[in-house]
């Protein structure tokens, strides 16, 4: 029984991660209709930015974390602006194109950079984990929970309840009514991948700290982000959130139940049965279908 | 007129002569240097370096100069496989080093067959690499198998129980789960789970939840630092207090020191090279010379248990071409079984192993037990 509660710990706290890397990317599908194959390479920004702030300038590690955000909201910006804006209009296999090649320059660039070889962040918490029963829990993945959680509230918030989150909800049902109403379209693009492409930053910034940092770990964390999008449905926030616990758990109790070789395997396993029993995913609602 | 013609000539003949006599013998070295192996790649690149620049300083190989020429195999054996290709058939190399991992090594194994050439296997520690009937394969690191072998009388003496395995779902971790379970069984020692990681997974509190919860007072790790160092980190978040070894060679003490902090304390570890202590060491001032050389070109200290097989490994593959007398493929072959000098972890000279007529060569190097004791490596003892 303690072990269950320990695998499910566990996953509650990979969970809040997942969360926030499914969200950012379901966004941007959603109100773009872009598919972001940069959203890997953004999550390993956030992780290079934490480690150059913490470890390079010796920043603190609870200012950093906002500094890393800050990062991938500006490259964001800066990628949506340089990249996507003069494709506005055309179909989603050119812009994919476009996402798939700047996702390979940027990683390469990192691997330019910073070299292959792994960088551990440095952390404030102490080693000794909390200890609750039989299970334990480490004080630095309490506050990757926490800050995700936070950052999944925000998130919500700024949809559901600032003007902002009105035009961007305005543009996803249907762009150009939209637009025709006053809502300048062109700049709620560039604030949704900026948003989207922050959430992926601070996913890394977080877990960069909680394992290593290389120019590859997006690689994987890019993968597990479209599965959670699959999962929740293409375009829903909510069923992001909720996808990204789900696929922890499947992990967490895939890897200690049946076989940690297949690990990353369950979750595409359950990707599989979406697509094959609920296609629109798991959350879907009718009117977001198409 | 005819005076000034000679002496142009001279030159001109002086150049080509000296450009013939400057012309490198290439050696195609195989590593991954990006990818989940990238670290330790990089230090047995960096190692090799060291050997060809001493060797060329001495007047190369041949009075030919040695030159390196460094693939990436990305740590995916695919990669691997088409890196030996294009050093073969493109770089004309006729003897090669590489391909750090045992699943790269594997793949690249089928290449050496096709074209006839050489490889000198530095890091990999599968039993497979020098069973399976590869003339071409001549391995200076310790199979699984002799580690187990050498690991045999420390197991008496930590008086182990029962044993977890937790290792790299591939052809390493695997072979070293069922070479050190098979010599743990034989001495009345239980084995328990056999658990599995995949090479680039960062999280493994799944299995190590599991783990936790066995009966087993030790845990067996075969993988790399930059793994392990992410293992000991979770292993303190969910406050394991098991003893640890690892095999494999591939730890890199120092930089789990320095990455894992107060997490790696009482971590024991099978390693192949003892450069905290050069004196006691095979060749102790050939491990001054390497450590020193690793220093003054500025590489972090963590390295040199990585790097040392580059150097080992370039500098035995020199040795070959020098009794091969020619840099071709067959003559090297032929050369690397009549290697005898001393590395940095024991004698190199190869005995055949695997099927007859067809043997690969393997070296047995020196294997050592150490702890990592108050942030220090120390050689525990029993």
């Amino acid at each position: 029984m303690s072990e269950l509660i320990q695998h499910l710990v566990n996953a509650l706290i990979l969970g809040g991660t997942y969360a926030l890397l499914g969200i950012g990317l379901t966004l941007i599908f959603g109100i773009m209709n872009v598919v972001n194959f940069t959203h890997g390479v953004l999550y390993t920004v956030g992780a290079y930015v934490m480690y150059l702030a913490v470890a390079a300038l010796g920043l603190n590690f609870f200012l950093a974390f906002p500094v890393a955000i800050l990062g991938g909201l500006l490259l964001g910006a800066v990628i949506e602006t340089v990249l996507l804006r003069p494709f506005r209009g055309s179909d989603i296999d050119t812009t994919m194109l476009v996402m798939i090649g700047a996702g390979i320059a940027m990683q390469s660039a990192l691997l330019w950079i910073f070299g292959g070889v792994a960088k551990a962040i440095p952390s404030p918490f102490p080693e000794t984990p909390l200890q609750i029963g039989p299970v334990s829990v480490s004080w630095l993945r309490l506050f990757v929970l926490g800050a995700a959680l936070v950052l999944i509230g925000g998130t919500y918030a700024l949809i559901n309840r600032t003007r902002l989150g009105l035009a961007m909800r305005a543009a996803f049902q249907d762009a150009d009514t939209a637009a025709l109403m006053g809502v300048n379209t062109r700049w709620i693009d560039t604030a949704t991948f900026a948003m989207g492409s922050s959430l992926a930053a601070a996913a890394g910034a977080l877990l960069g700290p909680v394992y290593v940092v290389t120019p590859q770990m997006g690689g994987l964390a890019e993968l597990k982000a479209f599965a959670i999008v699959i999962l929740g449905g293409l375009g829903n926030v909510t069923g992001a959130a909720i996808g990204g616990f789900i696929l922890a758990i499947a992990e967490e109790l895939g890897a200690g139940y049946v076989s940690s070789g297949y690990r990353d395997a369950m979750g595409f396993l359950i990707i599989i049965a979406v697509l094959v029993y609920r296609p629109t995913g798991l959350f879907a609602k009718a009117e977001r279908i198409g | 007129m005819p005076g000034r013609f000679t002496l142009s000539t001279a030159i001109l003949l002086a150049l080509t002569a000296s450009a013939v006599a400057a012309d490198p013998i290439r050696i195609g070295v195989n590593e991954p240097l990006t990818g989940a192996f990238a670290a330790s790649g990089t230090y047995v690149v960096n190692g090799a370096k060291i050997a060809a620049d001493e060797i060329n300083a001495k007047g190369g190989v041949l009075g030919r100069p040695i030159e390196l020429v460094i693939e990436d195999n990305k740590s995916n054996p695919t990669e691997a496989a088409a890196v030996a290709e294009k050093l073969i058939t493109s770089d004309k190399t006729p003897v090669m080093m590489g391909a750090w991992g045992s699943s790269l090594t594997l793949a690249v194994m089928p290449k050496l067959m096709d074209y006839e050439t050489p490889m000198l296997v530095e890091t990999s520690s599968s039993g497979k690499i020098t069973t399976s009937g590869n003339p071409y394969v001549f391995r200076i690191s310790p199979p699984s198998s002799l580690e187990a072998e050498t690991f045999a009388p420390i197991a008496d003496k930590l008086a182990l129980k029962k044993v977890d395995f937790l290792v790299l779902n591939n052809d390493f971790g695997r072979g070293a789960a069922a070479d050190f379970g098979k010599m743990l069984k034989g001495k009345g020692v239980e084995v328990g789970l056999v658990e599995t990681m995949d090479q680039g997974a960062q999280d493994m509190t799944a299995q190590l939840s599991k783990l936790k919860s066995s009966d087993s007072d030790t845990i067996m790790i075969t993988s790399s630092v930059d793994q392990l160092v992410l293992l000991f980190k979770q292993m303190a978040a969910l406050g394991m207090k098991k003893r640890v070894i690892t095999t494999g060679g591939s730890q890199n003490p120092d930089q789990i020191i320095a990455q894992a902090g107060s997490a790696a304390e009482g971590t024991m570890h099978l390693t192949t090279f003892l450069p905290w202590m050069p004196g006691k060491t095979p060749s102790p001032e050939a491990t001054d010379y390497f450590i020193a050389q690793w220093k003054k070109r500025g590489f972090q200290f963590a390295g040199v248990t990585e790097s040392f097989r580059g150097y080992d490994g370039i500098r035995t593959i020199a040795h070959a071409i020098e009794k091969a007398g020619s840099a071709e493929p067959a003559a090297i072959t032929k050369a690397f079984w009549s290697v005898d000098f001393t590395g940095l972890n024991g004698p190199i000279r190869f005995a055949k192993t695997g099927p007859a007529g067809k043997e690969s060569g393997q070296s047995k190097p020196d294997v050592y037990l150490i702890e990592i004791k108050d942030g220090a490596v120390v050689v525990p003892t029993l």
